[in-house]
């Protein structure tokens, strides 16, 4: 036998990437990589470069960062005053704190309402549980912005609920529903109802009914056994579903403009007028870095602590 | 001390006048069409280590499940103690159930995982200490109290299954399959402890087991059940020697199988034939056959006697070719080739033979007494 067979067969294209210090496994995490490179971290510099420069009427409306003066000296022009503005500008602090406050309450009410659902499911038989699952993820199926704009149609004063409170004589004179902080609450836990039960559902699935039926056994009522094993157990798909509901909804943008009134405060909002109203790109990136810190800080918290536990489980 | 009486050497089922603790009447349970048990009546005494032996499927499991509650019967009554269960939640019932797959809760300790029950209880936290560390030190579990169950080998969390259920000293304890997910050599261990266990504690068990060995070693009797059917209740000792049916002489240990035709025969002894046995079996007379009868005598392999010469002597006897020698240690199993193509199997001890085994192709001797098969009618 040669020692030319003994040589594991390579492909020509794997053989030159070989060249480039390339193998299979590195390729497969190039690509997303690659992507995240391309789509979150570049334009996420480039935003945060933005956010250290003086706002001025050209275009793009900022000044550059650094430039060279006339005889070719280098200038630095970073500066931490929108940061500093963000702070001096109670619009920016109270649109922050009324975001967490909105986003906190519906992620609370979408959990209430999510949990429930997503339990039944869980423990639904087979072929009902499909259909259920299928029903969840349906509205995702329209557009969301479509569906947003029918809750209009339900809401306002002569919308679909009040018209039908009135003809049954329960009111007389239309709730105002819409362009409310209420409208928008609704708005929130309708949308993003399936985030929180999904995860939920995945985590739920997974519960070994005989650790139910162990607490039933060992003197547990139906109660007990959920405050003390099912909850807990169900923890991690509590927080991802919690995670999912509460992050998008403090940056939500188009549920406060469509339901909300002028008084609702929303640091989306906010960021959308200093970008396209204001044209003041420097603070507009300033708010949205600063929205970043304010999540990242907290996930990260969370994650080492789900970490930690996770090392004990 | 006087040595305290097992509840072996009582034996209340031999007494027509004792008072069963658990009464289960025709109990009978459906899944849609499917009969999982079918008109079960059963009485078990107190303090009984009773075991319910069957295949997968057989409607052990659920059956206990019923005891438990977890399942409600589809028609007949259960009464633990004299008390009718039928409306009491399994919260209430004076049960606790060990689990197939332990069902600890992942989430906590050994320590309070054992105290759940009692403090569901309301029973005080220092009595609820003290109780949990007597517990664990019962089974063996005193320096793990703080671990997670995740953090226990196989058998470690077997026990604290044990004592999460039995801290509450429950009336009847339910075991599903308490032994399933251990190795051979801890199971064989376990056995012997967890009959202790019941013996130092009175408690009543119930032990679901597919594994005959293990219902052998454990029971005081032992339910064979069948097809959604209680096929025999009796001691280990007699299902293995009087099984009343083909279905337990098969299913309890191993056996050789004739169908045959009882012949009317000497009075003394009864004449059976069997022709794919190769020859007639003579077996001690049973009561209630009639000549022609249609029947199936059970030989247990290590009833025959295997030799090289015609002992001579014993009522029955074949002769053959060894077909096929299993060594298994202090046994080996033979195969034996009858020369009207009949197997038979036969294990003998191997000290018997140990300085000249009997091996493949060799020309043997085949023979058992009058008193060794048995004779069944189903």
């Amino acid at each position: 036998m040669s020692t030319a067979e003994a040589i594991p067969r390579i492909g020509l294209t794997a053989r030159v990437l070989s060249k480039f210090g390339l193998n299979g496994r590195a390729l497969v995490i190039a690509v997303p990589l690659l992507w995240l490179t391309v789509f979150f971290l570049i334009p996420f510099l480039v935003v945060a470069k933005i956010s250290f420069s003086e706002a001025m009427i050209a275009r793009p409306p900022y000044a550059p960062l650094w430039e060279y003066g006339e005889n070719g000296e280098f200038i630095w022009n970073a500066q931490l005053g929108n940061y500093s503005y963000l702070w001096e500008d109670s619009l920016y602090v109270n649109s922050y704190l009324s975001s967490i406050k909105i986003a906190g309450i519906s992620t609370i009410f979408a959990l209430l309402v999510g949990y429930p659902m997503a339990y039944y499911i869980a423990r639904a038989e087979e072929p009902k549980r499909t259909l259920l699952l299928l029903l969840v993820i349906l509205p995702f199926w329209t557009s969301f912005l479509l569906r947003v704009y029918a809750w209009i149609g339900f809401l306002k004063s002569n919308g679909v609920i009040n018209n039908i409170l009135m003809s049954l004589g329960i009111i007389n004179e239309p709730i105002v529903m819409l362009q409310t902080d209420f409208a928008v609450y609704l708005g929130i836990v309708y949308t993003y109802l399936p985030f929180m039960i999904l995860p939920l559902y995945a985590n739920l699935v997974k519960l070994d009914s005989s650790l139910l039926e162990a607490s039933g056994d060992l003197g547990a009522k139906p109660a007990t056994t959920f405050f003390l094993i099912t909850l807990p157990l169900s923890m991690p798909g509590v927080i991802a579903g919690c995670m999912l509901v509460f992050i998008p909804a403090i940056g939500e943008f188009v549920i406060p403009s469509l339901l909300g009134g002028p008084d609702t405060l929303m640091i989306g909002k906010v960021l959308w007028n200093e970008f396209f109203s204001n044209r003041d790109w420097p603070v507009a990136s300033a708010v949205a870095i600063a929205m970043l810190a304010l999540l990242v800080i907290p996930i990260m918290v969370l994650r080492r602590a789900q970490g930690a536990e996770n090392a004990h489980v | 001390m006087a040595k305290q009486a097992v509840a072996a050497d009582t034996r209340p089922w031999a007494d027509p006048t004792a008072i069963p603790f658990i009464r289960i009447k025709n109990i009978t349970k459906k899944f849609g069409d499917f009969t999982a048990v079918n008109n079960v009546s059963l009485d078990i005494y107190r303090s009984e280590l009773f075991c319910l032996l069957g295949g997968s499927g057989c409607g052990k499991s659920t059956l206990l499940r019923m005891l438990a509650g977890f399942e409600t019967p589809t028609s007949g009554t259960i009464e633990i103690d004299g008390q009718d269960m039928s409306n009491v939640a399994p919260y209430d019932r004076p049960t606790n159930m060990m689990f197939q797959s332990y069902a600890l809760f992942p989430h906590m300790s050994v320590e309070k995982n054992v105290a759940y029950g009692l403090l569901r209880d309301g029973v005080a936290k220092e009595e609820c200490a003290a109780r949990v560390a007597e517990m664990l030190k019962l089974v063996k579990l005193g320096d793990f109290a703080k671990r997670k169950p995740h953090q226990l080998s196989g058998g470690q969390r077997q026990r604290v299954a044990l004592a999460r259920s039995l801290i509450k000293k429950p009336k009847l304890l339910l075991l599903d399959e308490p032994l399933g997910a251990l190795d051979k050599k801890l199971r064989e261990e376990t056995q012997f402890e967890l009959v202790k266990i019941q013996e130092s504690l009175g408690v009543t068990f119930i032990v679901v087991t597919h594994d005959q060995e293990e219902a052998m070693t454990l029971s005081t009797r032992i339910g064979v059940m069948n097809a959604g059917e209680i096929v025999q209740v009796d001691e280990p000792r007699n299902v293995y020697e009087e099984p009343n049916s083909r279905f337990v002489a098969d299913f309890v240990g191993s056996v050789n199988l004739f169908e045959g035709e009882v012949d009317a025969g000497a009075a003394d002894k009864l004449r059976i034939t069997a022709p794919n046995s190769g020859g007639d079996i003579i077996v001690d007379p049973v009561a209630g056959l009639k000549a022609k009868q249609k029947v199936w005598v059970a030989i247990r392999p290590e009833k025959i006697r295997l030799t090289r010469e015609n002992p001579k002597g014993l009522a029955n006897e074949r002769q053959g070719v060894v077909e096929e020698v299993a060594y298994m240690g202090d046994i080996s199993v033979y195969k034996v080739h009858l020369d009207n193509g009949a197997v038979i199997k036969v294990t003998e001890p191997n000290i018997t033979y140990v300085d000249n085994p009997i091996k493949w192709d060799e020309h043997v001797w085949l023979s058992w007494s009058s008193s060794d098969g048995v004779v069944l009618t189903q």
